[in-house]
């Protein structure tokens, strides 16, 4: 009798030992589960579960303390990059990430994520752009496209009502004490995998001590955009990515390399 | 040590919390409390600690959140507008059963107001804590050496009931110069309370910091462990002083400067005739009940002077529960009575029988 095949396979899929088994409430077809898995996938990589703390925020995503398997707070709608402060001063040997969502991060959160990153405090911020609120059921956002509806832009967004887009990463490439700044999508593998480069380069910045580090990850919404997930998903590419390019903006280890070499 | 020292309000603050072990400060600056940061800024450095100087109350309190789900002895201090920022921030840590020291020191009020005295905040304060069902444990103290001993005494208090406390003053209190005694400067206890976060490092399950339950019967079970540690309170940190006549016709109830004011105004007009006493609550939330009830039972009248129109003597009333007339004597927006004012007062009272 031949072996069992598993005793020659490499194991190319596992689950995440940073991720609990609790399952969850996400809808079918939005990308808050991969951004979940690419987190979890990280840690375990840099093997960093026994000090890690997250931040959840409140939005779809209030309920992330029950699905990272580690320590974790649970923080004020926008109020995450200071409660992270907090920690992170009381506690440096910690690696610390938020994660936030458009509403949480962009709207009423705005002023902690770039006193934050003015501040060059070193943790990290996940920071998931849908361009609508998902968990109030599908309103305006500030990162709403021009002419997108939403349930408060019955009739589209315009700037005489809602005014313009707020483009956070380009926001933040203006602050010295950014030390790694990328937008990234998951609408395919190739995306996933610089998605999650972005994310574990996040990361170590935050173990270098090189400051403040956030990745954008350009995400989709089915259920209030009102479209079947490939639908969302080819929304994204066609009509979000030009007004978010997908970019590494800062990335100060990788120029601290280049002028040592 | 046992150091005694010429300092202000603002400064004893300070000191006091260092002198526990607090060695984490997040604050924003506001007049008339801006030398308790200044004072960290400088200090906290000497003994290992940290300031930040937040970008808003609002972002200071958060932080004080995070400080405090690690275990941390962590303090903001602020005045009436900050405080109001910070509503939100105290209910979260109400919620969350975390720890925290929050000073407010009072200013006149509504709006921007002034900076002058005020005690306008005492629904704010004991009331308040934002939104749900929780309260700050709050005190009051009424010198500068109180505001040492109490800004020390809060952090053990906030640990053993996992709630916040706030030291209500006003900007008098704040930026008066009294001889302070103090004891030398303690360490930030070594070991974080068995609930704070941290890593899972040493092989424990996972702690989550969370005022999140959507599951009904679970919140409720949750508030009412919140409100059995307020009983609990109510039995072992009920605090305050009394001065006087041992058998008095009128007896005054005021807190903090207030009672400052009140002590002279007590002692002239029993002096005059008039047997007057003074209690003055030094816990606020819990509030001293009982002495005020035994009292209402043996004066004539009770005489509340408070620097609001009407805050504090709610709660003289909820006590008296109607045994004798309790009438009110306010000064607000900034500005205080005289003590010979509060003497006419309770002579008139004492006359007008």
């Amino acid at each position: 009798m031949s072996a069992p095949i598993t005793e020659h396979a490499k194991a190319l899929y596992i689950y995440p030992d940073s991720l609990t088994e609790t399952r969850m409430r996400y809808c079918p077809g939005c990308t808050h589960g991969i951004a979940h898995r690419l987190i979890a996938e990280v840690i375990d990589e840099l093997g960093i579960r026994d000090r890690t703390l997250a931040i959840a925020t409140v939005g779809c995503s209030v309920f992330a303390y029950e699905y990272f398997n580690t320590d974790a707070v649970q923080a004020a709608h926008g109020r995450g990059p200071a409660v992270a402060t907090g920690i992170k001063r009381t506690r440096p040997d910690t690696i610390v990430f938020t994660y936030q969502g458009d509403g949480d991060l962009a709207s009423i959160g705005l002023a902690e994520v770039m006193h934050a990153a003015a501040r060059a405090e070193n943790f990290t911020v996940i920071f998931i752009n849908n361009a609508v609120f998902g968990m109030t059921q599908g309103q305006m956002a500030p990162t709403t496209l021009m002419g997108q509806k939403t349930t408060t832009t019955p009739r589209g967004r315009t700037v005489e009502q809602g005014g313009y887009p707020l483009n956070i990463c380009e926001l933040l490439a203006a602050i010295p004490g950014v030390a790694y700044l990328a937008r990234e999508t998951m609408t395919s593998p190739k995306y996933v995998r610089a998605a999650k480069r972005s994310i574990k380069k996040a990361f170590q910045a935050q173990m270098q001590q090189l400051g403040f580090s956030l990745v954008e990850l350009v995400s989709s919404c089915p259920t209030w955009w009102r479209m079947k997930p490939l639908e969302a998903f080819a929304h994204i590419e066609q009509n979000m990515l030009p007004q978010y390019p997908l970019k590494v903006f800062v990335d100060k280890a990788a120029a601290g390399k280049e002028e040592r070499s | 040590m046992n150091e005694r020292k010429l300092m202000s309000g603002n400064e004893a603050t300070a000191e006091g919390a260092i002198a526990v072990g607090c060695r984490y400060f997040f604050g924003y600056p506001i007049t008339p409390q801006n030398k308790i940061p200044e004072y960290m800024s400088e200090h906290l450095p000497e003994v290992g600690g940290v300031y930040v100087q937040a970008e808003s109350e609002v972002a200071a309190i958060n932080m004080v959140y995070g400080a405090a789900s690690t275990g941390a002895y962590v303090m903001t201090t602020s005045s009436s507008p900050g405080i109001s920022l910070m509503q939100e921030g105290l209910s979260y840590m109400i919620g969350s059963e975390l720890p925290g020291v929050v000073v407010n020191m009072v200013r006149g009020g509504p709006g921007l107001g002034n900076i002058g005295p005020a005690q306008s905040d005492y629904w704010l304060a004991t009331r308040g804590a934002g939104h749900g069902d929780g309260r700050c444990l709050t005190f009051a103290p009424f010198s500068v050496q109180e505001l040492y001993d109490w800004t020390g005494r809060s952090f053990t208090i906030a640990q053993t009931y996992r709630n916040p406390v706030m030291i209500l003053a006003d900007a008098v209190l704040a930026n008066m110069i009294e001889p302070c005694r103090m004891h030398e400067r303690r360490e930030h206890p070594k070991q974080p309370p068995d609930w704070a976060v941290g890593g899972v490092r040493e092989g424990r399950p996972r702690h989550i910091i969370n005022s999140l339950y959507v599951d009904l019967p679970e919140e409720e079970q949750v508030n009412l462990r919140i409100a059995r540690r307020y009983e609990q309170a109510a039995t072992e940190e009920v605090h305050f002083a009394e001065y006087g006549h041992e058998e008095p016709q009128i007896l005054v109830c005021a807190y903090g400067i207030s009672a400052r004011i009140c002590q002279t105004a007590v002692q002239r007009a029993t002096e005059a005739g008039v047997p007057t006493r003074l209690v003055r609550p030094i816990s606020l939330f819990p509030f001293p009940t009982d002495i005020i009830a035994q009292w209402a039972d043996r004066v004539a009248k009770i005489l509340v002077v408070e620097l609001s129109m009407g805050q504090f003597v709610e709660d003289v009333r909820l006590a008296v529960e109607g045994r004798c007339p309790v009438e009110l004597m306010s000064r607000t927006g900034g500005m205080m009575m005289m003590p010979e004012e509060v003497t006419d007062r309770i002579v008139q009272m004492a006359q007008s029988d």
